[in-house]
């Protein structure tokens, strides 16, 4: 039962980034880590390329996605430059058919999962609340409420269960809503109930502008034991011990044994949004540090360092990326917001009387302006 | 024909909707091998075992988010807040989650939960036991809102708001749990209706819940004294079938509402608003409101003071009528400033 790494009692969430599971070290260096590596003996050079592929398609997506929002094209962009690993290397190692519940930050997850161009932008331009199927592509959307998915995600193994299916649920949120009632109760449920669900939290060190340790004086993977949930703490910019750990934990609850909790400490490079201005609360110094333990910049060194690098691969990509952030920027300028009476729509699945007489008012009042539309023509 | 209490009626609902749609899973606090604090669900985990009868953790939140997740799978959960002022914690995940998914997500995900909760006051309960928190959920788009007020409606109301693929708001008096009724278990009216519970031509008396019985014995005492009352059950809150209530309006051209929940911003503004918008022409007088004071609900000794009773709704249908009532109480306010410091 015991996968779990010791925890020292008096550690600090903040301070003792170290004392995490970890197979690649920040200069590249690939070490050995007796509960990990069984679970990434398959992985090879062609599938470190492939993560290393995944996280730069991210961070070229990210890149994009703020320089439209300071273009005037999007309302918003949360970027998660930085997190690339923690997002790529835990949803690779899930099935198609597992059920991911994210949170608005997770554009990693979202892409691994199928994602399209269009449904990268769409919603942060305001055309849509969510843009894909979430039962196609067995990802909810993404969730803005803070831990509230957890809650879900725990809902949505539950019926797992009584259908004896064999996927899992996975609920990503960071390290604020650890804080949250939703991520307590959630991990209530789930080990009440023993349900198939991995709870996968990203400490990227910041809740907006209140550090980790406002919301934990204690690491925060030490909680999840209290609730009779094994758990893990793995370097969040490494991305094969997040495949790794996350393999063990996906495991754990297919296998029936229950929940299991992942905390991967990872540091957000960029702001909380495009809103926000962290120089106001956090130390250049900082940003350096964590500039050095960059996870592509990692992957990078290691397969250099194994000979599994060459000029053409790096090309290709970088053309493949540029390729994902050009199709974004063309979903987004070429939006077509929908008719004005979709506002309407979907407001319920069954007719509303009192919607379809507002809906009908609006209508004829929008219909009172043909005329003038008419004469401008 | 069967003679219930509205509980056993309700129970009698859930079962058979757990019978006719295995997805139909029940999740709340005590309501399995107690059978739920007011034993709603008495018999059902004998019959359809812990997988479909959930007692949970005590945790509202926990109850609704996880039933959301349910809903994500295709379940159809009925959940059970144990009392009305204990929904306040699961307030996040209704109203930003099972309300607005629907919507969220261009309509490719279902919320078909339905939210049974005892509720408002009168029975004597301690804090927090006797709150009437409709108007929240009423104010909440994505949701379906229901009150009953008989047993036979809960048994049918109940099983429609189940079948219903929109969330489910279910009000159930607690007043009224222990009351018995004839009940037609073959019934199947349409829901959203609003239900002439006694017809009469003077006045239009509108209200839901627990308050139908005190409204009944109110156009009782009236009719004694020569004046006709139509009492007009809303059962759906949202939408409200404004036809029914027009209809009415415009043959009374008088109309009262009564609630036990707080005036201020509550459904009596909401239905009399709606009524003015619809009959303003046909009003023979300004419509009236009887409802709970806008307090917290007052400790068990004193709520008799605070439940709108016979005599107080009798009052203001003096009023609409144009005979000798209590002051309105709203005279001082009425006052034109002649200078800058009136209008402090």
């Amino acid at each position: 039962m015991t996968t779990m790494h010791t925890l020292n009692p008096t550690a600090d969430p903040a301070t003792d980034i170290d004392e995490v599971a970890r197979l690649i070290r920040a200069d590249g260096t690939r070490v050995c880590d007796g509960e990990l590596d069984p679970w990434v003996d398959d992985v090879d050079h062609a599938f470190l390329r492939d993560l290393y592929r995944d996280m730069s398609l991210v961070r070229s997506v990210d890149t994009e996605g703020v320089a439209l929002q300071r273009q005037g094209q999007l309302g918003l962009w949360a970027p998660c430059r930085g997190q690339e690993a923690a997002q790529v290397g835990t949803a690779r190692a899930l099935r198609p058919d597992d059920f991911v519940f994210p949170s608005y930050r997770e554009l990693g997850v979202g892409l691994v999962r199928g994602a399209e161009p269009a449904d990268v932008v769409l919603s942060w331009r305001g055309e849509v609340h969510a843009t894909y199927d979430p039962q196609r592509m067995r990802t909810a959307p993404p969730q803005i409420i803070i831990g509230a998915q957890s809650l879900h995600a725990v809902g949505y193994a539950m019926g797992i269960q009584r259908d004896r299916g064999g996927e899992i649920a996975v609920a990503y949120f960071g390290d604020g809503a650890t804080s949250q009632g939703d991520v307590n109760e959630a991990m209530v449920f789930a080990s009440s109930f023993a349900a198939p669900v991995v709870f996968v939290c990203s400490n990227n060190q910041w809740a907006i502008s209140e550090p980790v340790t406002v919301q934990a004086r204690f690491p925060i993977a030490g909680r999840a034991p209290g609730f009779g949930i094994p758990s893990m703490r793995i370097d969040g910019n490494d991305v094969l011990a997040c495949l790794a750990a996350m393999r063990w934990a996906a495991d754990h609850a297919r296998s029936g044994a229950g929940p299991a909790f992942l905390e991967a400490v990872t540091y957000r490079m960029g702001p909380h949004t495009t809103s926000d201005d962290p120089t106001r609360y956090r130390a250049p110094e900082d940003l350096e540090a964590w500039a050095q333990r960059d996870p592509i910049m990692r992957l990078e060194a290691l397969l250099k360092a194994e000979d599994a690098w060459d000029d053409a691969f790096e090309a290709g990509v970088a053309d493949r990326a540029d390729e994902l952030a050009a199709a974004v920027r063309d979903a987004a300028l070429h939006a077509r917001s929908r008719e004005p009476l979709a506002v309407f729509d979907d407001v319920y699945a069954e007719p509303h009387t009192a919607l379809a007489a507002q809906r009908r008012r609006f209508g004829a009042y929008l219909d009172g302006f043909a005329d003038d539309e008419e004469d401008a023509r | 024909m069967s003679r219930l209490t509205m509980a056993a009626a309700l129970g009698h609902g859930l079962r058979r909707a757990m019978r006719d749609d295995e997805r139909v899973v029940l999740m709340g606090e005590d309501i399995g091998r107690l059978g739920g604090v007011f034993r709603v669900t008495d018999g059902l985990l004998d019959e359809f075992g812990p997988a479909r009868v959930v007692d949970t953790p005590l945790a509202e939140a926990g109850i609704v988010g996880t039933a959301v997740g349910l809903a994500y799978r295709g379940f159809r959960p009925v959940v059970e807040i144990q009392f009305d002022g204990f929904v306040y914690p699961a307030f996040d995940q209704i109203v930003c989650q099972v309300a607005k998914l629907h919507y969220r997500t261009q309509g490719r995900v279902r919320m078909p939960l339905t939210i049974r909760i005892p509720w408002a006051g009168g029975v004597g309960a301690a804090e927090h036991h006797s709150e009437s928190p409709e108007a929240y959920f009423v104010h909440t788009s994505g949701l379906r809102v229901i009150a009953v007020s008989q047993p036979q409606d809960a048994y049918v109301m109940l099983r429609q708001a189940i079948a219903c693929d929109d969330p489910v708001v279910f009000f159930e008096p607690k007043r009224l749990y222990h009351r018995k009724g004839d009940v037609d278990l073959a019934d199947a009216s349409p829901m959203g209706l609003a239900r002439v519970a006694r017809p009469g031509h003077d006045v239009t008396l509108v209200t839901y819940g627990a308050q139908v019985t005190t409204a009944l014995d109110a156009a009782a005492a009236a009719e004694e004294d020569g004046v006709s009352i139509e009492v007009i059950d809303l059962r759906s809150l949202s939408p409200v079938d404004y036809r029914t209530l027009a209809a009415s309006v415009r043959r009374t051209g008088r109309v009262v509402v009564t609630h036990e929940a707080g005036g201020e911003a509550g459904m009596a503004a909401e239905v009399i608003t709606s009524l003015v918008e619809r009959c303003f022409h046909y009003l023979e007088a300004p419509p009236e409101r009887v409802t709970g004071h806008d307090i917290p609900y007052p400790p068990a000794k004193l709520e008799a003071l605070h439940l709108p009773d016979l005599d107080r709704i009798l009052d203001a249908v003096d009023r609409v009528l144009g005979r000798p009532a209590s002051p309105t109480g709203f005279e001082d306010e009425v006052v034109i400033p002649e200078a800058e410091e009136a209008v402090r």
